[in-house]
């Protein structure tokens, strides 16, 4: 689904990733994880077009789309949510996750100023399909909140809802827990296993281990911009120079 | 009843009363303002659109209100245009021009955005001064046609007024419908979070720039009207003291409502005429009220109507409830 090819970003002097590959299936979960500057966000925001890379390639099902835009991958089908929560503050839930489809509408300036028939339509479907991802997250209750006065926890997930609404073929989640109490948590890793299962690749960087192990099928650990390891849960855990990463840090 | 048929009402009250508000006015100084009142009210909509829904500040608006006056002014008196014709032309190059200068200058954001339309602004208004062959320069342009539809001229202060509205009017309907579209959701999402916005799918390179050009057309549409109307323009209108009062009226109205620009524009219009004897010093009144209304009142004027109604609402409800 994902391969990203010797991918390699320097930041003035300073080397944020170097040379990391890595391959992502189809209808996986695959998680990244690793220390505090190891460069999971900016793999993050090479891949979806937000930055570009020093060198390397990252491929989306065999297209090199190494120089797209976020807003032509989104159109492809590749979405993703945020380490510091980006919605749309002053909007409402429901309007956060009618952007979402907006690559699923096309009327233009003049038709929505007119409200043309084709217009009037699709608007009624976009609210209609953003109703559905709301049942979809369990978030239908809020709709009508504005965006900001959300409480945290489900800010992450109206980003999920917002994400989905793309109808993506791949989401890259960026530390979707963090913040989350236990509830919320378990709540959460239930919901990814349902995305996957609906058929949708999912990457995630996660700091919460025991997430990680419980959801992944293959983990990729990251440290200081190189890549350290990869496997399953079973082999990371049991990884000599993972644990000694890890250990490292503390 | 729905969001939607409550939005309906609203425009169909405003609607009524725009259209019968002359029914109560004697003499045509009340008829004037309230012409000037429209005109402001196109601007401020116009400016609204890019800077209270795409979060995208100009500080050079009042040049598109200039170029549309001066276009269509130098087509009629200069080459006999129809008023019609040259206001549709006006239109469209002045909404050209911003979608030419908007793609390099609109990546720019916040100071340096505000100094690039601060600086077009200039460079528009210095040639207004001094095209003179075309413009008039200094001493302005006059002799200008009124507009007319075959025998029906709009040369009196009644008939001005009706012509103002209804285009102004319309402009509110389009402008509600624009904001409350796809289109009006994406720019409201790259002013939140542009990085965001285009995860999701949207081109805001490309709609900045488009909303760029439209708030530029509305502006010379208005344009094109005052200079139709007033019959006389001069460089002295579309200065940066009047770009300065256009974001003024958009603040104070409330960034992001098509009424709250409306009343920006009317506060902005009256005002001057009490604030004559201070002269030259009545920008520091403007600049006061924006401090105070950043201050105290961020969602402009409309937002505390609003809550005031929401009030009055809840009173309601709270005694039928008791008295039931
Ligand atoms: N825009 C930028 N400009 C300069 N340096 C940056 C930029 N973005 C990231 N970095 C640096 O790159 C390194 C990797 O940062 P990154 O945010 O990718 O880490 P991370 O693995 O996501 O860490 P965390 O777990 O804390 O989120 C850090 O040293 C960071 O300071
Ligand atoms: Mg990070």
């Amino acid at each position: 689904m994902l391969r990203i090819d010797g991918i390699t970003k320097i930041f003035g002097g300073l080397t944020a990733l170097e040379d990391v590959s890595l391959f992502v299936n189809k209808g996986s979960i695959t998680g990244v994880i690793g220390p505090n500057g190891a460069g999971k966000t900016t793999l993050f925001n090479i891949v979806t077009g937000l930055y570009t890379q020093t060198s390397g390639d990252v491929y989306l099902e065999e297209k090199n789309i190494s120089l797209y835009a976020p807003e032509v991958l989104a159109g492809l089908g590749l979405v993703r949510t945020f380490q510091n929560v980006e919605l749309f503050g002053q909007m409402t839930v429901l309007e956060n996750v009618m952007v979402g489809l907006h690559t699923k509408s096309k009327s233009g300036i003049i038709s929505c100023s007119f409200k043309l028939p084709g217009q009037i339509k699709e608007e009624r479907y976009i609210k209609e399909k953003a109703l559905h991802w709301l049942e979809y997250t369990g978030m239908a209750d809020a709709a009508e909140i504005k965006a900001n006065n959300l409480p945290f926890g489900k800010g992450r997930l109206l980003e999920i809802s917002r994400a989905l609404a793309v109808e993506p073929k791949l989401i890259l989640m960026d530390e979707p827990a963090a913040g989350l109490n236990s509830r919320e948590t378990s709540a959460l890793a239930n919901l990814i296993r349902k995305i996957r299962e609906s058929g949708i690749t999912i990457v995630l960087v996660e700091h919460d281990m025991e997430l990680v192990m419980d959801i992944c099928d293959s983990i990729v650990v990251l440290n200081l911009g190189k890549k350290l390891a990869e496997g399953t849960p079973r082999e990371i855990q049991e990884n000599p120079a993972v644990i000694s990463a890890y250990l490292g840090e503390s | 009843m729905t969001k939607e048929k409550r939005e309906i009402l609203i425009f169909l009250i405003f609607t009524l009363a725009v259209l019968i508000t002359p029914l109560f006015l004697r003499g045509s100084y009340y008829l004037n303002v309230l012409v000037f009142i429209g005109i402001n009210t196109m601007l401020a909509i116009a400016l609204n659109l890019l800077l209270g829904y795409a979060g995208q500040i100009s500080l050079g608006h009042a040049a598109f209100f200039g170029l549309g006056a001066y276009i269509s002014g130098i087509l009629t008196t200069r080459f006999s245009f129809d008023p019609w014709l040259a206001m549709i032309i006006s239109a469209l190059m002045s909404g050209g021009l911003a979608f030419i200068i908007g793609f390099p200058i609109l990546k720019l954001k916040g100071h340096y955005l505000a100094m690039a339309t601060l600086g077009f602004g200039i460079i528009m208004f210095i040639i207004f001064n001094e095209t003179v062959a075309l413009t008039g320069g200094p001493s302005g342009l006059s002799g200008i046609p009124n507009i007319h539809i075959n025998s029906l001229v709009f040369d009196n202060d009644l008939n001005n007024y009706y012509l103002i509205w209804v285009i102004t009017l319309m402009v509110m309907l389009l402008s509600i419908n624009l904001s409350q579209s796809r289109i009006g959701r994406a720019l409201r999402a790259i002013h939140d979070s542009e990085v965001a916005a285009r995860v999701m799918g949207v081109n805001a390179r490309v709609l900045k720039v488009q909303i760029f050009a439209v708030s530029a057309l509305i502006s010379a549409v208005a344009g094109s009207l005052y200079a139709h109307t007033m019959t006389f323009i001069s460089p002295a209108s579309f200065g940066f003291n009047f770009s300065i009062e256009l974001v003024t009226m958009v603040i104070i109205g409330g960034l992001g409502s098509i009424y709250g620009s409306f009343l920006g524009a009317a506060i902005l219009t009256v005002l001057p005429e009490f604030l004559r004897v201070l002269q030259d010093f009545d920008i520091v009144v403007y600049g006061l009220m924006l401090i105070l209304m950043t201050m105290f009142m961020p969602g402009g004027l409309i937002s505390g109507l609003r809550l005031i109604g929401e009030a009055i609402g809840s009173r309601i409800k709270r005694k039928s409830v008791s008295n039931a």
